[in-house]
């Protein structure tokens, strides 16, 4: 047990247990995966992706390449979770992953001895070989023994939400720097939220032994987090990362509701993905330790410096026995003092350096820790770290330690500033890239500006925060900063131990090695970008966020170039993972996408009906009844019922768009291909529109409603689309016209009744008075009425099925009403209900188009509406339209066709070749579009797109379908299939 | 992206529909050179990196149509106004 007896931040009145492995273990509240396994001597927790060597922890914090473990179990059991980052709970599972058969003992351990074969460009280099070999044997060996953890194939059981909220200032990180961004914002008024990824906020003061103001580090960031907690115009997010920056001050969060918690309390998400709109925004987001590259720098026990200082200070957790450090830097040397005052052993502290600042190295021998300038390790023994090698001038020295705390200096963490595509500039006096243009609206502070030392921060956020605060109008002077001190910060940039042994490590995560960086760069992927895809060098989980800087560092010094000339990758959102399942929310299965109901649905579903999902609409499709065998039983029947005596089908999801103003004739003249301010009042018409390159973009019909009111409707799918290009018109093209436009599709229910019996079942629910005679009402009459004693309605007598028709429209509540009315009243005629199938085939029987045919690629005059098209005035797309490609009458144009063999099936996307010719691609004359079996003609029909079609009735062809095995010779026909002459419309 | 409407205010650009170049204006189509001059304008779009008129329609908002002033290299929006009363009225 390495925890110690006292200190921390840790509630040891709160013991909890977990298990790593199956091992039962004990932690606090407080601590963290990895702090609770330290502090239970666990050192080695996993294994490294591609040469599965053993791996420990590295870091503390949303860095780490190294303790990626899988999480929880069942469906919750997630991969690559970071330790460092895992909040400890009771009953916790962890489990390390990417080893087989265990932990200690890894058969493909093996891929380090094949790491000639897989180094650098390896990918590359195989896809190179036989495409046989990949297949057969290189990739499912890859498969096998390389990769991470394993994800769970059950659904995610948890619930996931998106918020959105609205700030003047986000301060990002709540270290020194934040919190006093944070407060000097909020003491002016301005509306702050301060998010940090940690559940503890404070940063660097919980992690390191230092005073602010007189009290220790932790008390001082408790206290300021209390204060802005207390304020009413400060929301304080913490377990929150803030992983993206987007266009006008758009910061994508990530809040981690639940993740803490076994399972996540019943209401609550697991986690909330926030859109968090900010006028400015303060980044504070601290900066991360670099590691030194030396033969077996990967060793469990190996450890970056700060990370030590945050387990031994933040959770009282000692990572190892007796520990050595190994920098180029003076921070850690505050470090190894932090051990030797806790009580640890130290057995020495490394430094490249000659000279070390006296105020260190006088501390350091006064509390006996051995020093060795100029030196440099060399290698490293052990599964778990038992031994280093240090080189000095006085020659290599064997030090028995169990930990090694290393430091290459710090990268501030400047990502979130780059996210514009602001260029990072390298820095000589610090050795690390600050962030350069920042996105707009965006103040950096503190160390991820390169500003490392404590005092530094404490005023460079309160600096930043108030600056933020006055841009916004928010003016009060700011406080004086908080006293503190300034610790020591020199550094000497030094990148790798050139003369060490072993497999030295830039990137742990992806297994990159310093030879993988010569190997780039002797083979001439020398610049940045060409380094990272070469090598995969900080495209891991972790983005490089210990490695980029390292990497890039060593091609500088190989090509011999400076590390400023080189230039850093370009970062981009997230900072860290965020789930898909967050980017989804609630917007999975049935909730993917809105569904809209008819409002009929209740109705229909009382009725048996089977939907179908129409874009966003559910309709029915068909309604089977007891002893029907199939969807083509029931839609026969359904049809055979509408011709033979009354069938009705809910209609509302077509779009309605009322117009209203003196100009709507002039206005549809201008937008139909056909003349709409010729129509009398009280008579419907049908239109077609066709987009300005003269294509047909939708057809329907429009009714007047009076010397002012049109209504017009559009197809089901292209409803939104039309009254986009409607106001399109009228508000860009011709806003000197007295339009007035409004959507009411969803304020009318409009149910179609057709069939022979239609106007006696239609009398039943009329109210007395409306004269519904053919004279009066006659075909393409509109005209307005009350149903079921005095609900509004309208009635046009349209068809689609080529039936005496009506549809009759009623305000949307009435129409689940209006439904059963129809029902009770046709029961007499057994009256059927009708779904979109039976609809289709109808249509498809008279010839009517639909989307299949309205495919954007067609013409009025491919459709057969060439006659249509008016003369005498000028309309959408009539100038394209008259292109001479487009009235080329060998162009493909609708027709019709039926099987010779009578018994055949016909197949919707076969293509027509003329007899004896090859199905292939030159002989291709067209295709059938839709088909349906003909209830009324008792054998399969088909409508089509064809060269020549309307000219070539009688010719017989061939329907090849090649992808289905479908051949048919067919007989080309009249479209109109039922009653050409329209004498069932109008009785 | 977050787009200022004249009349709702700053909404976000999810609330919009996108159409394209502002600046293209629909020709006469009783012009002799009409055919022509509708090529031009169904087929050719400048694609200037800078500043750049677009049409937006604030869909999910007051569905006017909106000329936007973006600079499509930063995404940043310069100004935004009504297209009607601005266009060419034919
Ligand atoms: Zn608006």
């Amino acid at each position: 047990m390495s925890r110690l007896r006292q200190g921390g931040l840790i509630d040891r009145s709160r013991p909890l247990s977990f298990s790593f492995d199956g091992r039962s273990l004990a932690g606090f509240a407080g601590d963290t995966l990895a702090s609770a396994l330290i502090a239970n001597d666990v050192a080695l927790v996993g294994r490294s992706f591609k040469y599965h060597r053993p791996r420990g922890i590295f870091s503390a914090g949303s860095e780490e390449p190294n303790a990626l473990v899988e999480l929880g179990a069942g469906a919750r059991r997630e991969p690559n979770t970071r330790a460092t980052t895992v909040e400890l709970y009771d009953g916790l599972i962890a489990a390390s992953q990417n080893r087989w058969p265990s932990l200690a003992f890894d058969l493909f351990a093996i891929n380090a001895l094949l790491s000639p074969l897989l180094g650098a460009g390896f990918y590359y280099k195989t896809f190179m070989w036989p495409a046989k070999a990949w297949e057969k044997i290189y990739e499912p060996a890859i498969r096998r023994a390389a990769g991470l953890g394993r994800a769970s194939l059950e659904p995610d059981p948890d619930a996931y939400e998106k918020a959105h909220a609205f700030c003047d200032v986000l301060v990002i990180g709540a270290g020194p720097a934040g919190l006093m961004a944070a407060r000097a914002s909020a003491r002016a008024g301005a509306r702050v939220i301060l998010a940090d990824e940690d559940f503890l906020l404070g940063g660097r003061l919980n992690a390191e032994r230092c005073e602010v103001d007189g009290e220790a580090g932790s008390a001082f960031a408790a206290n300021a987090v209390a204060e802005l907690a207390s304020l009413p115009n400060v929301r304080v997010f913490s377990r929150t990362t803030v992983f993206g920056v987007y266009d006008s001050g758009i910061y994508g969060a990530l809040e981690r509701v639940g993740d803490h918690l076994a399972e996540p309390l019943a209401y609550a998400p697991r986690q909330r993905l926030w859109r968090i709109v900010a006028k400015r925004a303060v980044l504070a987001a601290g900066a991360t330790e670099r590691p030194i590259v030396f033969g077996g720098n990967d060793r469990p026990g190996v450890m970056a410096a700060q990370a030590v200082q945050t387990y031994l200070n933040r959770f009282a957790a000692m990572p190892a026995r007796q520990i050595a450090l190994f920098a180029n830097n003076d921070s850690a040397w505050r470090v190894g003092l932090d051990i030797a005052r806790a009580g640890g052993e130290v057995a020495a502290i490394i430094d490249i350096r000659r000279a070390v600042a006296p105020t260190l190295t006088e501390e350091a021998r006064r509390l006996g820790v051995r020093i060795l300038l100029g030196g440099q390790v060399v290698s490293t023994s052990g599964k778990r770290l038992r031994s280093i090698k240090v080189a000095t001038e006085k020659g290599v020295e064997r030090l028995s330690v169990d930990g090694l705390a290393i430091s290459g200096g710090f990268s501030p963490n400047l990502h979130l500033a780059g996210h514009h595509g602001g260029r990072p500039a390298w820095k000589d006096d610090i050795a690390a890239f600050v962030p350069g243009r920042a996105p707009p609206g965006l103040l950096v502070a503190g160390a991820a500006a390169g500003r490392f030392g404590l005092a530094a921060c404490l005023a460079d956020g309160v600096e930043k925060g108030a600056m933020a605060a006055r841009d916004l109008g928010f003016h009060r002077k700011p406080d004086a900063p908080p006293r503190a001190e300034d610790e020591a910060a020199a550094v000497e940039p030094f990148w790798r131990v050139g003369a060490s042994r072993g497999a030295a490590f830039v990137d742990f995560q992806n297994d990159v090695t310093a030879k993988d960086v010569q190997i780039a760069h002797a083979e001439g992927f020398r610049a940045v970008e060409h380094l990272k895809r070469y090598t995969t060098l900080g495209m891991a989980t972790d983005q490089g966020k210990t490695s980029n800087v390292t990497g890039l560092a060593i091609m500088a010094a190989l090509a011999g170039r400076s590390i400023a000339e080189t230039g850093a990758t370009t970062f981009r959102p997230p900072y860290t993972p965020v789930a898909i399942a967050a980017f989804a929310g609630h917007h999975r299965g049935k909730d993917f996408r809105p569904t809209r109901p008819t409002p009929t649905h209740a109705w229909a579903e009382r009725q048996g009906a089977v939907f179908v999902e129409t874009g966003l609409w559910l309709r029915a499709q068909y309604f089977p009844r007891a002893g029907e065998r199939d969807w083509l039983e029931s839609v026969t029947r359904e049809v055979k019922a509408t011709r033979a005596s009354v069938g009705l089908i809910d209609a509302s999801t077509f779009g309605k768009i009322d117009l209203q103003g003196r100009d709507v004739g002039a206005f549809l003249d201008r937008v139909y291909i056909n003349t709409f301010s010729t129509l009398p009042i009280g008579k419907v018409r049908y239109g077609i529109m066709l987009r300005e390159d003269g294509f047909v973009m939708d057809d329907g019909t429009t009714a007047r409603l009076g010397e002012t009111h049109y209504l017009m409707t559009t197809t089901t799918a292209n409803a939104a689309k039309i009254y986009q290009h409607l106001e399109f018109c009228l508000q860009k093209l011709w806003p000197e016209l007295d339009v007035k436009l409004t959507s009411v599709t969803e304020q009318w229910a409009q149910i179609a009744l057709a069939g022979p019996n239609a106007r006696r079942v239609l009398r039943a629910v009329i109210d007395a008075g409306v004269d519904l005679s053919n004279d009066a009402l006659p075909y393409m009459g509109a005209r307005e009425a009350t149903v079921m004693g005095g609900v509004k309605a309208r009635l046009f007598r349209v068809s689609f099925s080529g039936e005496l028709g009506y549809e009759i429209a009623v305000p949307a509540r009435h129409g689940e009403a209006l439904a059963n009315a129809l029902m009770e009243a046709g029961r007499g005629y057994d009256i059927a209900p009708y779904g979109v199938e039976a609809l289709s085939v109808m249509r498809i029987e008279k010839g009517h188009v639909s989307g299949p045919e309205l495919n954007g690629q067609t013409t009025a005059r491919d459709l057969g509406f060439g006659r249509l098209a008016s003369a005498k005035k000028h309309y959408i797309g009539r100038v394209m339209a008259d292109r001479p490609a487009l009235r080329d009458p060998a162009r493909p144009s609708l027709a019709g066709f039926k099987p010779v063999d009578r018994v055949s099936r016909l197949r919707a996307g076969a293509h027509f070749t003329a007899l004896g010719k090859p199905a292939a691609i030159e002989h291709d004359e067209g295709h059938m579009t839709s088909v349906a079996f003909s209830p009324s003609l008792g054998h399969w029909i088909g409508l089509g797109l064809l060269a020549r079609g309307s000219e070539r009735i009688g010719e017989r062809m061939r329907a090849c379908d090649p992808v289905r095995g479908g051949d048919v010779e067919v007989e080309i026909c009249s479209p109109v299939f039922v009653d050409p002459d329209g004498e069932r419309l109008r009785v | 992206m977050r787009i200022p409407c004249p009349y709702c205010g700053w909404r976000d650009a999810q609330e919009f529909a996108y159409l394209g170049d502002a600046t293209v204006e629909r020709p006469d189509p009783a012009a002799a050179d009409a055919p022509a001059r509708f090529h031009d304008y169904v087929y050719l779009r400048e694609n200037p990196a800078g500043p750049h008129s677009e049409l937006w329609r604030h869909s999910a908002g007051c569905r006017q149509w909106l000329a936007v002033r973006r600079d499509t290299t930063t995404h940043e929006i310069i100004a935004a106004e009504f297209v009607r009363g601005r266009g060419a009225r034919r």
